[in-house]
């Protein structure tokens, strides 16, 4: 017997006596011999809590991370600042040792707590409804197509080429073998989707176009003239956000036309976590409320008449409707939809605006200091928090360079587009000071003048 | 033994508490010039204030969520047998790991070389999963059980047509989750429903009479969600491979197998994991969860990229080159903090440890199961293993019905169980009280419901109304769904303060 | 349950009702039907225009907890849906055979209501459903 379970070998006996077996090996009788394990799971272990901490210690040490070093790097994932009522408040075990809230009596919290969400995402995005968060941004935009394609009865999309390419990949592998057709939108020399291309490459037959606000390139493109194409096919218009903090600044998607925004919440007080859990969130116009997919949660009312809530508009999951379900999806991020939450409430009206116009300053200040060195930003400065910058040598070399500093540096572009040699995509936060901005564009520019 | 209201302190929406003016942040002063969004973006693009966000202050917002918790029922204050969930206890000390900074702080995307002790992590847990299942690959990627069913069924889908295969056919019980059909169909194949044996196995002649040339893969649950060991899955397997169909396994009932069997020797190709069942992560109101999933030799080549590797040199990296690989179900590499918490749980456990687990698991249920039989009727007789099905079909002559029973269990301090799943028992009352619950806790539970289900006899009003004890009585799912209101909206009556009147005048 | 089924309704075994008036028919769920799903709480119509076989599904009915499919009695062109169900899909519970109708067809083949069944049959199938 270890720490984690609670039955004593006596009390083993005892319950085996009362239910008239011999030993628990007869309660899984139904295992047939040759399917058996014979020997003993080669697994290490059990490790006392002390020795478990110092192995874990011991990996951290071997990693760099945004506690100890200065980071540029964002692409989809981004250093902020996390109030520390979050942590304090989701390590409620109310919080995150509770299940889907199945039963509303007894998960008034976790329920009250997401329709506030399901707001907060209404708002931050413009729209009219917003579902409880989906697994990370990436799914949560693969599921944005799949609900145009039913709604709409289309299956042509025109996706931005500037859409984040994670995202594009799990889009792809989503809809690999469904009979769809997906065209690729190339960029401007401004660093924008060719809205142009959209224009001859939409017919009435497409089911929507879809664009990332602000771009994976850091550009904020043109929602209104997006919109206006997507509207004359009677398409729709999907809206991606990877850095919702830019919505502190930027008008919001609902109010430039989009159909759909979805986006990844990680920005909004979820750590970076390497890579997750993060969440997705989903909104959309009120008329398609019934095909969002996840869940949803709505106001109604007890038996005594007080206000409460609970899961909803529960006919179009796969519990109810199986095969034919607008999704798969079966939970949604619930605990980091909280973070979310409660990092929105934090930063509120004023500290919404006040940390995105802090983001932009900063990186923008980043980028003047960089092109005074000679080091050209190679889309001007149609940004928020991040653009790029040409390296006069290959990323991955100035990368070793910064880290060997203490820095992580920007993202190598052409990891995804390879024509983008000693191109970097460079993000300055907030978290980033003046000092470690000045040192990083030394560094980087000296490798330019070294190559 | 009826339980106390937990605190029931009323508390608003936070939007409703919201008062213009209050704050709860602080940032460092800005150290460099401030830049003029003006000067880089066309007024139009610009946006004054976020309408209607809620302005409170920091001691407002922990009052407010600290309330909110209080209305919650968790894992910790008392047994949730939530059948198919595996409510387990989350040990403290995967929190604790987790929030090392060198652990939690770090980007997706920084560089492997920068990232060592945390792609050994994901190493050691693909390592860890392989031995467990007996499977030959691991990828953590999916981000929870229905994403790992995904994943799975399109490797079984790019298996096929690496072989220039076009199948149509996923075949899937009738008492199996919503969730495979869903993914099933996500991946572009037609549902064939195969009906469950007066045994509450699949039944293995429909079966048969179902696999032809055209059917791609069975989906399996093991054990059952019946909570009954599919003891023919061997044979099932062998059929299916003759076919050159597949086996998935659905893992969502892990939790009663670990160390006795594993799904390699049971022929399965591939099988997801909740490691927020099995391995202890925490459920978090809803998610996060993780999915990983296992595949046999032939499906190892379909997995999701990247997958963690060890160099020859002993240093860690991300696997791209995997030419067949189905490509990406999810951004960078999925929920690793569930990856971790998971790991520090298996090294805690080691593997007789998790043995154990499973043992205890079995043990619990069955004790339930003893001590309930007769009470509540048992429609399925076969050996339970980590859980055990009952339906309400004596109780509902006297107009009680399962929903009742659950409502109920909240008066006497306890989360129900599942409820009306699986589809195939009418009124079904799924109980898995996981290893984690006493000898104590099980007696409790069996006398409340013992209570109950004498209350039902004898007074069955009180049991019809239940509960009577939490923050709010049943609730209207009807008005919920008729008259849907998905989000709070400012009440139009209501005037901008002046304060928003003069900003909106700017 | 007691429940009604007019007598000069036309019935099919999937619960739906079909009242005749020239080559025109208005089509519902019966009573029976409503009971079984419970409180529905959405309606999902054709549009004017759409044609439909017999036993086709035209549209579906959403309770808490249930999506039930509706199958047309007799094959023919939909020239009116009940929007006003849109906004009050209880009238498919309180008035099944009356401001709860669902839509008017032309019909292709009156003839076909020889396949339906009388007030009667159906009366003898709930009965047996019930037992």
């Amino acid at each position: 017997m270890f720490r984690y379970l609670s039955l004593t070998e006596q009390e083993k006996q005892r319950m085996l006596q009362a239910m008239g077996r011999g030993s628990t090996d007869e309660l899984f009788a139904a295992i047939p011999e040759n399917i058996r394990l014979k020997r003993n799971l080669d697994i290490p272990g059990p490790l006392s809590e002390t020795e478990v901490l110092r192995f874990f210690k011991e990996l951290a040490a071997r990693n760099f991370h945004a506690d100890d070093n200065a980071y540029f790097l964002g692409a989809g994932a981004y250093h902020h600042f996390v109030p520390v009522v979050i942590d304090a408040l989701i390590s409620r075990a109310e919080f995150f040792t509770a299940y889907t809230p199945y039963q509303p009596e007894v998960a008034q919290g976790t329920l009250q707590s997401i329709f506030e969400f399901q707001t907060l995402i209404c708002q931050l995005t413009g729209l009219d409804v917003a579902n409880a968060s989906l697994y990370d941004g990436s799914t949560a935009l693969a599921e944005a197509l799949l609900m145009a394609e039913r709604t709409r009865g289309r299956r042509h999309f025109v996706l931005s080429s500037l859409v984040h390419p994670q995202y594009r990949a799990v889009v792809s592998t989503y809809t690999r073998n469904m009979e769809w057709k997906i065209d690729l939108l190339a960029r401007t020399s401004q660093g924008l989707t060719h809205l142009d291309a959209a224009a001859s490459l939409m017919t009435d037959s497409t089911a929507a176009l879809v664009v990332q606000y602000p771009n994976f390139l850091g550009g904020i493109e043109d929602l209104s003239r997006a919109a206006a194409l997507a509207r004359r096919h009677g398409a729709m218009l999907v809206v991606a956000v990877a850095e919702p903090i830019a919505l502190g600044l930027l008008q919001s998607p609902g109010a430039l036309g989009a159909d759909i925004c979805v986006g990844e919440a990680q920005a909004l007080g979820i750590p970076l976590s390497y890579g997750g859990p993060y969440a997705g969130f989903f909104s959309t116009r009120d008329d398609l409320k019934r095909h969002m997919p996840g869940r949803i949660v709505g106001q109604t009312v007890d038996a005594d008449g007080q206000r409460g809530f609970v899961l909803t508009l529960a006919t179009r999951e796969q519990h109810i409707r199986r095969e034919k379900a607008t999704s798969n999806i079966c939970t949604n991020e619930g605990l980091c939809a909280l973070m979310s939450s409660i990092f929105m409430c934090t930063l509120g009206k004023d500290g919404m605006k006040e940390l995105a116009k802090q983001n932009f300053s900063k990186a923008h200040y980043a980028a003047d200091q960089l092109e005074r060195r000679g080091n050209k930003i190679v889309y001007g400065r149609r940004f928020f928090n991040e653009f790029v910058v040409t390296a006069g040598a290959p990323v991955a070399r100035i990368n070793a360079r910064l880290a060997a500093e203490g820095i992580v540096g920007g993202y190598d572009l052409s990891r995804d587009y390879p024509e983008m040699a000693n191109q970097m995509l460079v993000c300055v936060t907030e978290q980033n000071t003046r000092q470690e901005i000045d040192r990083f564009v030394q560094i980087l520019s000296a490798a330019e003048t070294a190559a | 033994m009826r339980t106390d209201p937990i605190v029931n302190i009323r508390e608003s929406l936070i939007f409703e508490r919201s008062t213009p003016g209050k704050t709860a942040y602080s940032l460092p002063p800005l150290d460099v010039p401030a830049a003029d969004p003006r000067s880089a973006l066309e007024p139009a693009l610009l946006r004054d204030e976020i309408d209607d966000f809620p302005e409170v202050s920091e001691f407002d917002i922990v009052r407010h969520f600290t309330r909110l918790s209080t209305w919650n029922y968790h894992i910790d204050i008392g047994m949730y047998p939530l059948g198919s969930c595996t409510m387990k206890y989350n040990p403290k000390l995967n929190e604790k790991l987790w929030r090392i900074p060198g652990i939690s702080a770090c980007h997706p995307l920084q560089d492997d070389s920068l990232a060592q002790g945390n792609l050994q992590i994901q190493f050691e847990l693909q390592q860890i999963l392989r031995e467990i299942t007996g499977m030959a690959g691991v990828s953590l990627q999916p981000a929870a059980g229905a994403h790992g069913e995904l994943t799975g069924i399109l490797m079984a889908r790019a298996y096929h047509n690496s072989r220039n295969q076009r199948r149509k056919f996923v075949l899937i019980p009738d008492s199996a989750h919503g969730t495979n059909p869903a993914s099933a169909a996500i991946a572009g194949y037609q549902v064939r429903s195969i009906p469950s044996n007066a045994d509450g196995r699949v039944d293995f002649d429909k079966f048969r009479e179902a696999l032809h040339d055209d059917v791609a893969c069975l989906m399996l649950t093991n054990p059952n969600t019946l909570g009954i060991f599919e003891r023919r899955i061997r044979e099932i397997a062998d059929l299916l491979h003759e076919k050159d169909a597949l086996l998935y396994m659905d893992g969502a009932n892990f939790n009663a197998l670990m160390g006795y069997t594993r799904p390699g020797e049971m022929g399965v190709d591939v099988m997801h994991l909740n490691l927020h069942k099995t391995f202890s992560t925490p459920h978090g109101g809803g998610g996060p969860g993780a999915g990983p999933v296992a595949v046999s030799r032939r499906l190892e080549p379909f997995l999701p990229v990247p997958l963690a590797a060890k160099k020859q040199d002993g240093t860690y990296c991300l696997d791209f080159n995997r030419p067949q690989s189905i490509g990406r179900v999810r951004a960078f590499m999925g929920n690793f903090g569930m990856h971790a918490r998971a790991l520090g749980y298996i090294l805690s456990c080691g593997g007789a440890g998790l043995k154990e687990i499973s043992e205890t698991a079995v043990l619990n249920a069955n004790y339930l199961r003893h001590r309930l039989q007769g009470l509540l009727d048992l429609p399925y007789r076969q050996d339970s293993f980590h859980e055990v099905v009952f339906s309400d079909k004596l109780q509902t002559k006297k107009g009680v019905k399962t929903l009742d029973l659950a409502k109920r269990l909240m008066d006497f301090g306890f989360h129900p169980p599942t409820i009306y799943f699986p589809l195939i028992v009418p009124g079904a009352l799924m109980i898995e009280p996981t290893e984690s619950e006493g000898l104590q806790e099980l007696d409790a539970f069996v006398e409340a419901m013992q209570s109950i289900l004498r209350e039902a006899e004898e007074n069955p009003e009180i049991v019809v109304t239940a509960p009577h004890t939490t923050k709010l009585r049943r609730l209207d799912e009807t008005r919920a769904a008729r008259q849907t209101v998905l989000r709070w909206r400012r009440a139009p009556e209501q005037d901008k303060t002046p304060r928003e009147a003069a900003r909106a005048g700017d | 349950m007691e429940t009604t089924s007019p007598a000069n309704l036309y019935y099919t075994k999937d619960h739906e009702w079909l009242r005749l008036d020239g080559d025109t028919g208005t089509v519902g769920i019966t009573d029976h039907a409503q009971h079984q799903l419970g409180d529905v709480v959405f309606v999902e119509l054709p549009e004017v225009g759409d044609t439909f076989k017999a036993g086709e599904s035209f549209g579906s009915l959403e309770s808490v907890k249930a999506v039930s499919e509706v199958y047309c009695p007799a094959s023919g062109e939909v020239v009116q849906v009940n929007e006003k169900l849109k906004e009050s899909p209880e009238w498919v519970n309180s008035e099944p055979y009356g401001s709860g109708w669902m839509i008017r067809i032309r019909l292709y083949a009156p003839e076909e209501r020889q396949h339906l069944l009388s007030a009667a049959d159906y009366a003898i199938l709930v009965q047996q459903e019930e037992r």
